[in-house]
């Protein structure tokens, strides 16, 4: 009905739209990379949302104040690690429900994060430039596309691999993954369970820290209370359906992001595709595709979100 | 611990009877529930200042208390509630979303009064419906935009297809292609007041699609930064009057302004006087506000835009006068024939002229 079958595709500029794709799926790879850490580590910190809103405003609040993205970025993480400190606190020392040290934690950070940014409203960050990368980023189509992001991008997917080797190869990686399994075994072996867990629940602050300065910082770029509004949740439900595995975190934030901008575009560009199913297309193709992949024998790690301790 | 509660409790119960009793009477209490962060620069922001003003005008004889970040639904079902058993006798809920609940909490309630932003339902004589006439600052806007794109695109952020807001986009449009025969409007649905990453995405997909004027339907301030970020690029406070993106990008701005009307309705609950009752106002009366036109609009632009907003205000313009048509090209105004209010609050198709459809 109506004449709203008018599309114009060629509105749709592939290269702003895969830029515009990468930036929406950051924030979430962030957080959820970080939060994958901690899960495998055993412990589940429902937290994530308010660990990336503290570090949103952490990071925009300093970088304002020194004049450097840079520095704010550093700012955030250390903000998101500090509040994640509270939640090993309460877990791991306290001995308190995960469930509910975590819940608590997103409540703080957002009341905190908007009392830190009061008088940040309406005021406009450093910019943060594109990353060097020289005469890469001049090659045509494939320039922009790989080489013209800000350094953040790159180090999220640095994170990515990273993480993903650690935990594959390395010493670190396979105590770290005991611990998750089965405290028990691994703290009658001589792991100190607590010791990593922190570790891993101030790594997952971290990232969640950069990835809420990523939307504060670069993607919108300003300070709003609330203004994460549920990226901590999504990176949350991401790593469950990512069955543990950081290449199907990268995957599905990618794929979500993606399809968010994608939707976006598609409307702009007036498709006849009611916006109804267009607006919920990232969240049922990124669980489809997920579920599909976790159809192996993929589970989540034995001692999730169990509390620990070492009687006997 | 339980008996030191229940002292402590005891306590606090007798210091306000005798708070109450020093008083001669009770304080009124009144609860606002809000859908996003009074700090959201927009919508919610402009909702608390009209608290704060009920705060000033009535001082120690009034009490207030608000919910931020309600979510639409159920939720704001108990929020209502706990706010009615914490003893408010007047309760603001300021969303569209929250008219079914408010009328639910109402029925529970009967000597609590109800007012909902927005909304057309009053199924209890304790619920009052209030709403501003946006859609006059939408045909200023609407003006000044198709006055000054130059790509003859005109980006729209929507946050969902109800008749407000699709109210306002057709008030846009009409004046735009009034001055402008070539604009045409590129509209995104967001599905939600208030989230400002997906706010900012929404404005940069129009942006690339070569809008250089976007009007936003949503709560945050995202849109302009990310205007002000892609440069060139024109927009107007929405809700609140988001000056510091002024003069440019943000060039004008509709300003809700609910004060008087809270201060009136808080007044009626105290002097007892206080029925239920539908309120739409717009520039005339003061409840829709006009923000500054910056340097940026060209002059000649300006005072059309002024000379339109008096008109509005006097009511010798409608800012829905015909002849129009409806988007299938069935007649809607016949010439001179003004829209009335029914028409208006139940709004749920484009003008003649806007292309996609509406979402169902």
């Amino acid at each position: 009905m109506g004449s709203g079958t008018d599309m114009d595709l060629s509105a749709i500029n592939p290269i702003l739209l895969i830029a515009a794709m990468i930036a929406a799926a950051t924030p979430i790879l962030l957080a959820a990379i970080g939060e994958l850490v901690v899960e495998r580590a055993g412990v589940l910190n429902l937290g994530v949302e308010g660990m990336m809103i503290t570090g949103a405003v952490c990071g925009f609040i300093i970088a304002v104040n020194t004049g450097s993205p840079t520095v704010g970025f550093i700012a955030a993480a250390v903000g998101g690690a500090v509040l994640s400190l509270l939640f090993a606190f309460l877990t791991q020392v306290a001995l308190a429900n995960q469930v509910a040290s975590g819940l608590a934690l997103t409540l703080f950070g957002l009341g905190l994060s908007s009392l830190m940014g009061q008088s940040y409203v309406g005021i406009k960050p450093p910019r943060a430039e594109a990353t060097p990368l020289g005469p890469l980023a001049d090659i045509p189509v494939i320039g922009p596309i790989i080489f013209g992001h800000d350094l953040m991008v790159y180090l999220g997917l640095g994170i990515v691999a990273a993480t993903w080797a650690v935990l594959k190869f390395t010493r670190m990686g396979l105590v770290l993954r005991a611990v998750g399994e089965n405290h028990d075994a691994a703290h009658a072996l001589g792991y100190k369970v607590k010791r990593i867990r922190t570790l891993a629940i101030l790594f997952g602050g971290a990232c969640a820290g950069l990835g809420g300065a990523y939307i504060s910082l670069i993607r919108v770029p300003q300070w709003t209370e609330g203004m994460t509004a549920g990226v901590g949740w999504i990176a949350l439900a991401l790593v469950v359906f990512a069955s543990w595995k950081p290449w199907r975190v990268l995957l599905g934030a990618y794929l979500f992001g993606g399809i968010t901008q994608l939707q976006l575009n598609l409307q702009g560009a007036g498709v006849a595709i009611p916006v109804e199913y267009l607006a919920m297309s990232p969240y049922v193709v990124t669980i489809i595709v997920l579920v599909i992949l976790s159809a192996d024998k993929s589970r989540a790690p034995g001692s999730l979100g169990r509390t620990f301790h070492a009687s006997g | 611990m339980k008996f030191t509660t229940l002292m402590a409790s005891a306590a606090l119960a007798l210091g306000l009877a005798g708070g109450a009793y020093a008083d001669g009477h009770e304080k009124t209490k009144v609860g606002f529930v809000y859908v996003g962060p009074v700090g959201d620069g927009g919508w919610t922001y402009e909702h608390d200042q009209g608290r704060l003003a009920v705060e000033e005008e009535f001082g120690d004889a009034v009490e207030t208390v608000f919910v931020e970040n309600v979510a639409e639904g159920p939720d704001s079902e108990r929020v209502m509630t706990q706010m009615a058993l914490d003893g408010a006798d007047l309760i603001f809920t300021t969303s569209f979303g929250y008219m079914d609940p408010t009328n639910n909490v109402a029925a529970k309630f009967p000597d609590v009064k109800f007012e909902h932003a927005t909304g057309y339902k009053r199924l209890h004589p304790n619920v009052s419906t209030y709403s501003a006439r946006f859609y006059e600052g939408r045909a200023i806007q609407g003006h000044i935009a198709g006055k000054m794109t130059k790509t003859n695109t005109i980006g729209y952020i929507g946050s969902f297809p109800i008749p407000e807001v699709i109210r306002g986009i057709n008030s846009a449009y009409i004046h735009a292609k009034k001055v402008n025969p070539d604009v045409e409007f590129k509209i995104i649905w967001v599905y939600t007041w208030f989230d400002p990453a997906k706010e900012a995405d929404a404005a940069k997909t129009l942006i690339d699609q070569g809008a250089d004027v976007v009007l936003q339907h949503t709560d945050s301030t995202a849109p302009q930064a990310a205007a002000q970020e892609a440069g060139g690029v024109v927009t107007f406070g929405q809700a609140s009057d988001m000056g510091q993106y002024a003069p440019f990008p943000r060039v004008s701005s509709i300003i809700d302004d609910w004060a008087p009307y809270y201060i009136a309705r808080t007044r009626a609950v105290m002097d007892g006087t206080w029925e239920s009752k539908d309120t739409w106002d717009g520039i005339g009366a003061g409840m829709v506000g006009i923000g500054e036109i910056s340097d940026a609009v060209p002059a000649e632009v300006r005072e059309e835009a002024l000379a339109m907003k008096a008109a509005l205000a006097d009511g010798s313009y409608h800012a829905f006068t015909g002849p129009l048509n409806k988007q299938d090209g069935s007649p809607f105004l016949a010439d001179g024939e003004t829209a009335d209010d029914g028409t208006l609050a139940g709004m749920n198709f484009y003008v003649e002229g806007i292309e996609g459809d509406i979402p169902q």
